[in-house]
């Protein structure tokens, strides 16, 4: 028997803690004063590749709008290398981290402004396509979710080694959609937690 | 160091429907999960450094002008591997209730006093050995809407970050003895009896600083093993 420490939920009390200037609506005035170590902007000065806004919505299993979830993503840079000493290839955006945090809004809505990841390396040589890892955390889940954010204008996507595991007709639920909006590259990634249409989530 | 995930290690973790906690009933997936490798992005993890914090961010006690009311406490413990490795460098937060049981956040309607010299939130960095220590009150046990007469056992938040993002672990510490225990179902979603009694801390006598604080220790264990050298000419 495993002898890790249990998972328990994030409960709903937990911005002020861990996403203090997120866009929730939390906090009295005079509470302690942060330095802001995680937030939802992850662009450094120093990164390079396409700027990119990713925004969303997270539904319960009634499609209402978790409105007290925590979503943090992961994700390598433009030149597809992590800042983690487990990826040990040489690294241009040295200050950039790739690690976000978003607090929900009283709607359910999240969103991160971030570069586009490049392709990373995957199992047995095969490169992945550009994605993003994403966890989530709320109110009535014991342990996180986790699944991956793909980009609807990558046509790697169809031989990507995880993307192909997920059978076709659940694979849209992790596609994020690009949005025309003028002078931004946006991408919509709408989580719906259960139910019809229910997104993909992975056991890892 | 090469460290594995095994996927076993997480049977102790709660189902995700798990209906005595009410809330999980619409917030579960329906659909099983779909079981993936760990590639590079799973693997890696973010890492922060002793710049993501300030001086005074693990003592919960000095936040404001003067000092919160409740039990003052010392929590301490190790962040440790699978393999009881110590995770050195890695960030550790805390959020919790105040000595009467109630949050700062404004989602909490409790009829219990706000403390206006405690926020409730800290944050630390391990050190070389994986020990973080924090300095807060003991929190206060509140009511809660999950079934008729529900109250929570005193707790506080961590959360924790580790080698990878699979070790990632949102948990509660809980304080030994606590009546309320048998009738908590977030407590009792962990259903091994061991692994439950692993999310309580012990009470800590000698590091009980005299005439001023209680201590109590708490080491959280993450996911993460060192992988068994395999012999090439076995496969």
């Amino acid at each position: 028997m495993s002898e890790i420490t249990p998972s328990q939920t994030v409960g709903p009390f937990f911005a002020y803690g861990l996403a203090p200037h997120s866009r929730c609506d939390w906090q009295p005035s005079d509470a302690y004063d942060w330095k802001q170590t995680v937030g939802s902007n992850l662009v450094t000065p120093d990164a390079a590749g396409t700027r990119i806004r990713i925004g969303g919505r997270i539904t319960d299993g009634d499609g209402i709008g978790i409105n007290d979830a925590m979503i943090e993503i992961w994700q390598a840079d433009a030149q597809g290398r992590y800042a983690s000493p487990r990826d040990t290839r040489a690294r241009p955006n040295t200050q950039f981290k790739g690690f976000g945090r978003s607090a929900t809004d009283k709607n359910g809505e999240f969103s991160f402004d971030t570069v586009k990841p490049g392709s990373v390396p995957g199992p047995e040589g095969k490169p992945q396509a550009p994605h993003i890892v994403v966890c989530i955390y709320s109110r009535g889940m014991l342990r996180q979710l986790y699944t991956r954010l793909y980009f609807s204008d990558e046509s790697s996507n169809s031989s990507d080694p995880i993307l192909t595991l997920v059978p076709g007709d659940r694979r849209d639920t992790l596609i994020a959609h690009k949005q025309s909006q003028a002078g931004h590259n946006v991408y919509r990634f709408d989580i719906r937690v259960q139910g019809g249409d229910e997104t993909v989530f992975f056991d890892i | 160091m090469s460290l594995v995930f095994p996927k076993e290690s997480l049977t102790v973790f709660p189902k995700h429907l798990t209906p005595a906690y009410r809330s999980t009933v619409k917030r579960s997936p329906s659909e099983s999960l779909i079981i993936v490798p760990h590639t590079l992005s799973e693997l890696t993890g973010p890492v922060y450094g002793h710049d993501a914090v300030q001086e005074g961010d693990n003592d919960l006690t000095k936040q404001h002008q003067g000092e919160p009311l409740g039990e003052r406490i010392i929590v301490h413990g190790y962040v440790v591997d699978e393999d009881k490795h110590g995770v050195p460098d890695t960030l550790v937060e805390i959020w919790q209730a105040n000595a009467c049981g109630r949050y700062v956040h404004n989602v909490d309607q409790h009829p219990a006093p706000l403390d206006p010299n405690f926020t409730g939130a800290g944050r630390t960095i391990t050190d070389k050995k994986g020990y973080y220590r924090f300095i807060t009150v003991k929190p206060g046990a509140y009511p809660w809407g999950n079934h008729h007469n529900a109250w929570r056992p005193n707790h506080i938040h961590f959360s924790v970050f580790g080698h990878s993002f699979l070790s990632r672990l949102v948990t509660q510490m809980y304080f030994p003895g606590d009546p309320l225990f048998p009738f908590d179902p977030i407590f009792n979603s962990v259903t091994d009896d061991k692994a439950r009694m692993r999310m309580v801390s012990k009470f800590d006598l000698e590091n009980t600083i005299p005439d001023w604080a209680l201590c109590f220790r708490f080491d959280i264990v993450l996911r993460g093993r060192e992988a068994t050298p395999q012999d090439p000419d076995k496969h």
